[in-house]
């Protein structure tokens, strides 16, 4: 079959003369649809059986909304944070020279390697009032551990290597060009960082901000030692999917799993639309 | 001006201001809790710290873990081989989808990861009852775990080596098949040493991840010590208990695992970094 007919082929896929199509394609459908498409499906299904108004009642609950607002608004600070720092991290990564730049970029990672226990225990330690950075806090009177200014630590460790990670090499691959015709029409340098660096990474900030804030709100290990976990106060909607199910409460654990599903999904859409508008920068 | 400064580097003062940011936001996040964590371990000595790790429950737990890495990790390997063949090497409609769906455990909270196998395999899940009368425990047993475990790490093999081998296209392949070889023999001396040292670098992010996963695992595992705790469950039932010594101490063995990883991860990019899938992933 010559190449113009296989465009032109009406089935769903193109004749290829590589074996193991159905096999390894059949293996992907069969393992996707166990582990990750029927449990999902279950999970979708489960809080319907309180009906709409069960349903409802559930997630409008205050404890269940402080929760959320919680999960999704210090998500959306820690994200806000990484948007500021992550750049500039990236920033001297790809463009200073100074020893010990392999280590400090290799350190960016630590969060995605670390498990979130460890994290979560390290960081409540380290920012308790009798730890090594909370106590010289807590003398300025600002209290971390324990508040939500503690969850918004921890989702900002977590969040910060997906922000460096998604600019670093859009940075590394940006002529300097630009930079230099900035200069040449008498920009000063901070006036081309901010209006010619700045706007050129501003689709890769934007979507590594997107992923960190996607992470952060499902996030649940890192965060569950350093926030105290006062009901309606430093409760993230993680735990009180755990506390439901502890109590056996399946439909209203999964009625808070389907909101926090939802948000997964709506994120996921953002980001397909941010890279379509990013195009092939990418 | 005294020095001349290429018009395309920083004011002295912007690195310096710069430089500190990046240092302090590394050293605050990252660094300080890594050293809390050896520092809580080795508080009261090495001896303390040893008998911590070396008392059954913790290597009941440290057992746990490598079996449940030992299961899912090939597991996981195996079906990211077979989609990326499929999704890479022909083409057929839906493939972007494909990929979406394969992804789509990365944006789904932990805890939601625990709690749809609960759902499922739970005493008031769908096939509670039935899998109760057969004597066969998934939930709050080593299948549940493993199960979350897999859903957690499904795409880390596969989001590694669709891109890869997308890049390295079908020629060789081709070749391979049209000179005679089984398909077999193409994948196994054409395709796996193109893609070895990606295919490592997938199963070295996986493991990290399917050992240090605690949000998941700890929805399915009930929590009974010396049987169903992994080691992250196991720092977190310690430290609990305030035992703090203990739990750093446990908490020690994963972050060197996770410094490990981070070796390995940093030495694969430097040394094989066109024959592992673009940089920029988290």
């Amino acid at each position: 079959m010559t190449a113009a007919a296989s465009i032109r082929n009406p089935t769903w896929r193109s004749r290829s003369v590589l074996p193991g199509f159905g096999l390894s394609l059949g293996f992907t459908i069969f393992y996707l649809s166990a582990i990750v498409l029927v449990p999902l499906a279950a999970l979708i299904l489960r809080p319907w059986s309180i009906g709409w108004s069960g349903f409802w009642a559930v997630i409008t609950d205050t404890r269940v909304l402080a929760a959320l607002k919680l999960s999704f608004g210090g998500a959306a600070i820690a994200a806000l944070i990484n948007t500021v720092t992550g750049p500039i991290v990236a920033w001297v990564l790809v463009r200073y020279r100074f020893p010990g730049k392999r280590l400090l970029d290799a350190l960016i990672d630590l969060p995605f390697a670390l498990p979130t226990a460890v994290a979560g225990i390290a960081l409540s330690t380290l920012y308790s009032p009798q730890g090594w950075i909370g106590e010289p806090l807590s003398h300025l009177g600002l209290k971390v551990a324990y508040t939500q200014l503690g969850v918004i630590v921890a989702l900002t460790f977590i969040g910060l290597p997906f922000v460096v990670r998604t600019i670093q090499p859009v940075l590394g691959d940006l002529s300097r060009e630009p930079e230099e015709a900035a200069a040449t029409l008498g920009a000063t340098r901070l006036q081309t960082l901010w209006r010619v660096v700045l706007p050129s990474v501003t689709p890769a900030l934007v979507t590594g901000a997107t992923l960190a804030f996607a992470r952060a709100v499902g996030e649940y290990g890192s965060v569950i030692f350093i926030a105290g976990n006062l009901p309606g106060i430093s409760e993230i909607a993680p735990l009180l999917i755990v506390i439901k199910l502890e109590q056996f409460d399946y439909a209203g654990a999964a009625a808070i799993g389907v909101v926090m599903l939802a948000a997964s999904f709506v994120v996921i859409l953002a980001l397909n639309l941010l890279q379509s508008w990013a195009g092939p920068k990418r | 001006m005294k020095h001349w400064r290429s018009p395309t580097s920083d004011h002295p003062l912007t690195r310096l201001v710069f430089m500190l940011i990046a240092v302090s936001v590394v050293a605050t996040f990252l660094v300080l809790p890594l050293a809390t964590v050896f520092s809580e371990a080795l508080s009261k000595g090495f001896s303390v710290a040893w008998t911590a790790v070396d008392e059954p429950d913790a290597r009941a737990a440290i057992r746990l873990t490598l079996m449940v890495a030992a299961i899912a990790v090939p597991l996981n390997a195996a079906f990211g081989l077979a989609a990326s063949w499929a999704i890479a090497k022909f083409d057929f409609r839906g493939k972007q989808f494909l990929t979406t769906l394969i992804d789509l455990p990365f944006s789904i909270s932990p805890v939601v990861s625990g709690v749809i196998y609960v759902l499922i395999f739970g005493l008031q899940g769908w096939l509670g009852s039935t899998l109760r009368d057969w004597g066969f425990k998934v939930i709050f047993a080593l299948p549940g775990i493993v199960l979350a475990t897999m859903f957690v790490t499904f795409p880390f093999v596969a989001r590694e080596l669709i891109p890869l081998m997308t890049d390295q296209g079908r020629d060789e392949e081709e070749a391979a098949t049209s000179l005679g070889a089984s398909g077999f023999q193409t994948f196994l001396r054409v395709t796996l040493p193109n893609i070895k040292w990606g295919l490592l670098y997938g199963v070295l992010l996986c493991n990290a991840r399917a050992m240090g996963e605690f949000g998941a695992v700890s929805v399915v595992s009930g929590h009974i010590r010396g049987l169903t705790d992994t080691m992250p469950l196991h720092v977190e039932v310690l430290y609990n208990e305030y035992q703090y010594v203990g739990a750093f101490a446990v908490a020690s063995i994963l972050a060197l695992l996770a410094i490990l990883t981070l070796v390995f991860k940093s030495l694969l990019e430097w040394h094989f970094a066109d024959e592992i899938a673009a940089t920029h992933r988290h």
